[in-house]
């Protein structure tokens, strides 16, 4: 497990660095979270998890150790893409659904920057479906904060992609027709090589994950649970609730066995067919009952893991699902350029433009 | 056996077959010879989009045309002198185009029943009479390659696929071409198959061999090299020009070239060129579609890279958002398109100009871009620097139309020395810190202030520091960037992004006009890929007698300064285009002038004796 996943402010200090800031500068001095503040008014709604996500991020940010013109948030359209008006740093907010393109284009030819995508739901998972998954199977070193509130903000009130079937909203008076998509069992099928969740009202266990974002070099998927007050609220009241939480939350920690409900009184375990059920771990087999990997190179254990998470919420992991590093675009895109110019020379325009078959005249 | 040798002025030769007949590398192949030998010459290859449509249809048909001459010429010609058909769907398919007298070279072999009848021949018209207004060779070419090849270790099949090489070796003979280009070739090629490479130069060999044996061909031609200015030459297509051109533009402007791209035919061999060119620092990256590819191409160009995207049509309108977002945050953008017979899928592999509107207004809200548009397939190379010399320099997106005439065409280009190309360093720098301090003398930066002779705005990359700041499409208060939804900082934007593309016109060259004589009362102005049709038009009204000025444009968006004096210097304009009159509505609605349009959409260059006659109309009736 990584120095920085778990253990807290100390990781600041900690003389590794984070692995997706290796062709990073580092910064010449200490910068504090006011240092990541812009000058501009924030504008969500009171009492929006943006908020909560904005401050955990802010505070964050110091901890990178990087000069703040080395960091880039890029965004496509929706409440949570007005993120990098915030951070003072570089920032695009850009088009809908089109961050993870741009922000490619940016990280695969510049990997002295840190590049953040900031998306919603709606975003991600709906117009801008097709880069996200590509972009997942990529590996490029971007950090996908994907803000999931199962609804469309900022179009005021249209049921999205991660809405339970059923769904009653402006648009779906009737109630919605499909399916929700599951944004980790998507990002795992997608190829990520690192898929985690968190909830925006649980600092410590987000600044966790965005440490361990941070630390994975490629694409860092990471899905936030994030309220929002005004057209869907307490969608995640059964895994935020104190009565509920419990019961419902299961928190994965590398290594450490899988325990969740009163006293840690339950774990899971396969089914038969490969899927995950909860048993009581009083009387279960204990050779039966799961010890977390977010390591393990085959991402089965994990997919298992993201179906336990329905639209009712009777379990719902939260964690790191998935860490299994493999070079990353742009790692390998680079490695290529010098590759090329180890064999065959630096380019010669001249030589090009001449090619093979010339003639003279006069 | 010495045979009678005729001098000609110029050439056209179509080699013509199934789609699998290796028609284009033969073409290629003796294009290359001609080159070589120092003829000028264009090219004009004609296929099918399918890859293996079926064999011995109409559809099927693959083309590859040359027209070459001991001066100067301008289009791929108009009608075949002589026609290889490999088969009686290539006899069909371009017979019209023969003019009486023309040679045709026929392969009997596929000339069976049920190739006849594949394409509706009820008797075979090598036999039937019907060409005799033709100089027939009726040749079972690839019965006599399989002899020549009897001694080589290959299959049958291999023996029949080396009468492309049999075919080209007796037009090599016919018209005298130098033969070491393409044993060279042949050798490098087939490099890892020996046997295979053997039997290809015997094929060719045999062909050659048969021209100057057999008394079919009594006369032999030759077409005395051309005049042309002195250097040192090439041969090059338009995709491979406009690539090279990205890739000087490049290295003359010390930004790293990222493309970013999604395979669209006929765009996609400046993908395959450029991907081979990762010694030069460029990065290519297949995106998972258009959208991605000029996004990230948008997103490089925010980190400082030489960012393009190339495509076609269909392409265009999916990257119409991404254009607008960069010319709202002010980036340099190349786009290229590389355009193609429309609506919608159209007619994938053939030429069409009709992306001008879509080019100039197909994005939302007013969203002013530069347009260039490149007149010939060596042009692509220049075109492609200057595009980059202007997005660097005003902080713009610039879209290229190219076509697929343009693309795939090849013409000889004198290659022009490194020393010689724009120095694009000079064009453009990026922000640094305290360049523009604030107005309470405290260091600020503000990321919309402009530079007030190209209005452009700072060009600061991220990694640069002090110069922190946010950009997006949401319209953004004039200055400070930030976002804005004053109505009238909004109006002020809106003029401001105008008036920038506008003043591009004060920095590009005035408008030439070609008026050999000064006589003319007639002007006709063309813009991109007509430039020859129109050039040899001209040039047959003149030798008729007649007299008519030429201009074309290259300069689409802005246009340059002088266009309406040009237009209002004579008495009459036309204006042909491969649409239904895209500029001629530009340039009515622009400046008052009734210009005459000529439009003919058919996939295919105009026919210069076709304009010809358009323009001798036009002047008749001045």
């Amino acid at each position: 497990m990584s120095d920085h996943a778990n253990d807290g402010a100390d990781s600041a200090h900690s003389p590794r660095r984070f692995a997706s800031l290796t062709l990073v500068p580092k910064a010449d001095a200490k910068l504090a979270t006011r240092d990541f503040k812009s000058d501009q008014e924030v504008r969500w709604c009171p009492g929006c998890g943006d908020y909560a996500i904005l401050a955990a991020f802010q505070a964050f940010l110091p901890e990178l150790e990087i000069p703040r013109e080395n960091l880039v948030m890029i965004s496509g359209i929706g409440c949570s893409s007005r993120l990098p008006y915030y951070v003072n740093s570089y920032g695009m907010h850009s088009i809908h659904g089109r961050a993870p393109a741009i922000a490619t284009g940016l990280a695969a030819s510049r990997p002295d920057l840190s590049v953040w995508v900031i998306t919603g739901d709606g975003d991600a998972l709906s117009i801008g479906g097709n880069h996200l998954i590509h972009a997942l199977r990529r590996n490029v070193n971007i950090k996908i904060l994907l803000f999931n509130n199962r609804i469309y903000g900022l179009t005021k009130g249209q049921y999205s992609p991660t809405s339970e079937q059923g769904k009653v909203t402006k648009s779906t008076p009737f109630g919605s027709l499909d399916t929700p998509f599951n944004p980790v069992s998507l990002a795992l099928g997608a190829e990520a090589s690192f898929v985690a969740r968190t909830i925006d009202s649980d600092r410590k266990h987000l600044s966790g994950v965005l440490r361990a974002a941070a630390d994975h070099r490629g694409t860092a998927f990471v899905e936030i649970y994030q309220n929002c007050p005004i057209y869907n609220d307490d969608a995640f009241a059964p895994v935020t609730a104190p009565a509920s939480r419990d019961e419902r939350l299961i928190r994965l920690e590398h290594g450490e066995p899988v325990r969740f409900g009163a006293g840690g009184s339950q774990g899971l375990r396969f089914s038969r067919y490969g899927s995950l059920e909860a048993v009581e771990v009083a009387g279960a087999d204990p050779a039966s009952l799961l010890t977390h990997d977010a390591r393990a190179a085959d991402p089965s254990y994990a997919f298992a893991l993201s179906r336990l998470d329905s639209s009712d919420f009777a379990h719902a992991p939260i964690g790191i699902f998935r860490q299994a590093p493999r070079p990353s675009y742009d790692e390998l895109m680079s490695a290529q350029i010098e590759g090329a110019r180890e064999q065959q020379g630096d380019g010669d325009l001249a030589a090009l433009l001449a090619g093979a078959d010339t003639w003279q005249v006069g | 056996m010495t045979k009678q040798v005729q001098q000609l002025d110029r050439v056209i030769i179509r080699f013509a077959g199934d789609s699998g007949d290796g028609m284009q590398l033969a073409g290629d192949r003796f294009t290359q010879e001609t080159a070589t030998f120092g003829n000028d010459l264009l090219t004009l290859p004609n296929f099918p989009a399918e890859i293996r449509a079926p064999a011995g249809t109409l559809p099927g048909v693959s083309s590859f045309q040359l027209h070459f001459a001991d001066h100067d010429i301008l289009t791929p010609g108009d009608a075949p002198d002589v026609l290889v058909a490999m088969n009686p769907a290539a006899l069909k398919a371009n017979l019209d185009d023969l003019p009486r007298g023309a040679d045709i070279i026929a392969n009997t072999d596929e000339f069976t029943k049920r190739n006849l009848a594949k394409v509706g021949y009820a008797a075979s018209p090598l036999e039937d009479g019907s060409l005799s207004a033709y100089q027939l060779h009726a040749i079972g070419i690839t019965s006599v390659t399989v002899k020549a090849l009897e001694g080589y270790d290959i299959s049958r099949k291999d023996a029949e696929r080396a009468k492309n090489m049999f075919a080209l070796g007796l037009l090599s003979w016919l018209y005298n071409r130098p033969t070491d280009g393409t044993m060279k070739f042949l050798g490098s090629k087939f490099a890892a198959k020996p046997e295979i490479m053997k039997a290809n130069i015997a094929a060719f060999q045999a062909g050659w061999n048969y021209g100057e044996t057999t008394e079919d061909f009594s006369v032999q031609y030759e077409v005395k090299p051309a005049v042309m200015q002195p250097g040192t030459y090439r041969n090059i297509t338009g995709n491979s020009a406009l690539s090279y051109g990205l890739v000087a533009a490049s290295r003359r402007s010390g930004l790293p070239l990222f493309l970013g791209s999604y395979p669209i035919t006929p765009a996609s061999d400046i993908l395959h060129e450029l991907s081979k060119l990762k010694r030069f620092g460029v990065r290519t990256f297949q995106a998972e579609d258009e959208i991605s590819g000029v996004g990230a191409a948008l997103g490089a160009a925010f980190g400082g890279s030489l960012g393009v995207t190339t495509t076609s049509g269909p392409g265009m309108c999916l990257k119409a958002e991404t254009i607008g977002l960069a010319a709202s945050v002010e980036l340099p953008l190349i786009i290229c398109d590389i355009q193609r017979a429309g609506p919608s899928t159209g007619m994938p592999t053939k030429t069409e100009q009709a992306d001008l509107l879509m080019a100039l207004y197909g994005r939302n809200g007013e969203s002013p871009v530069a347009i260039l548009a490149p007149a010939t397939p060596a042009d692509c190379f220049d075109t492609a620097i200057e595009a980059v010399r202007i997005a660097v320099k005003y902080r713009t997106p610039v879209i290229i139309l190219s076509d697929g005439y343009l693309a795939n065409g090849s013409e000889p280009w004198r290659i022009p020395s490194v020393d010689s190309l724009a120095k694009l360093r000079d064009e453009f720098k990026f922000a640094i810190r305290n360049e523009n301090p604030g107005a309470d003398g405290t260091p600020g930066f503000l990321p919309f202030q402009r530079d007030p002779q190209t209005l452009a705005r700072p060009w600061a990359v991220p990694g640069t520091p002090g110069l922190e700041h946010r950009i997006g499409g949401i319209e953004k208060a004039d200055g400070a960037g930030t976002i804005s939804y004053d109505p009238d900082n909004h109006d002020k934007m809106v003029r401001l992004r105008q008036a920038k593309i506008d003043g591009i016109a004060a920095d590009i060259p005035p408008l030439e006009v070609d008026d050999p004589d000064g006589n003319a009362r007639v002007l006709v102005l063309g813009w991109g890929s007509t430039y020859g049709s129109i050039g040899a038009a001209a040039r047959r009204v003149r030798l008729a007698g007649g007299s008519v000025a030429q201009a074309h444009l290259r300069h689409l968006s802005p246009f340059p300064a002088n266009l309406g004096e040009v237009l209002l210097a004579y008495d009459k304009v036309l204006v042909p285009e491969i649409n239904l009159g895209q500029l001629a509505l530009l340039l009515r609605g622009r400046y008052l002038t009734d210009v005459i349009s000529y439009n003919r959409v058919r996939g295919l260059p105009f026919r210069a004796s076709e304009l010809a006659g358009v323009i001798e109309d036009v002047i008749a009736n001045v």
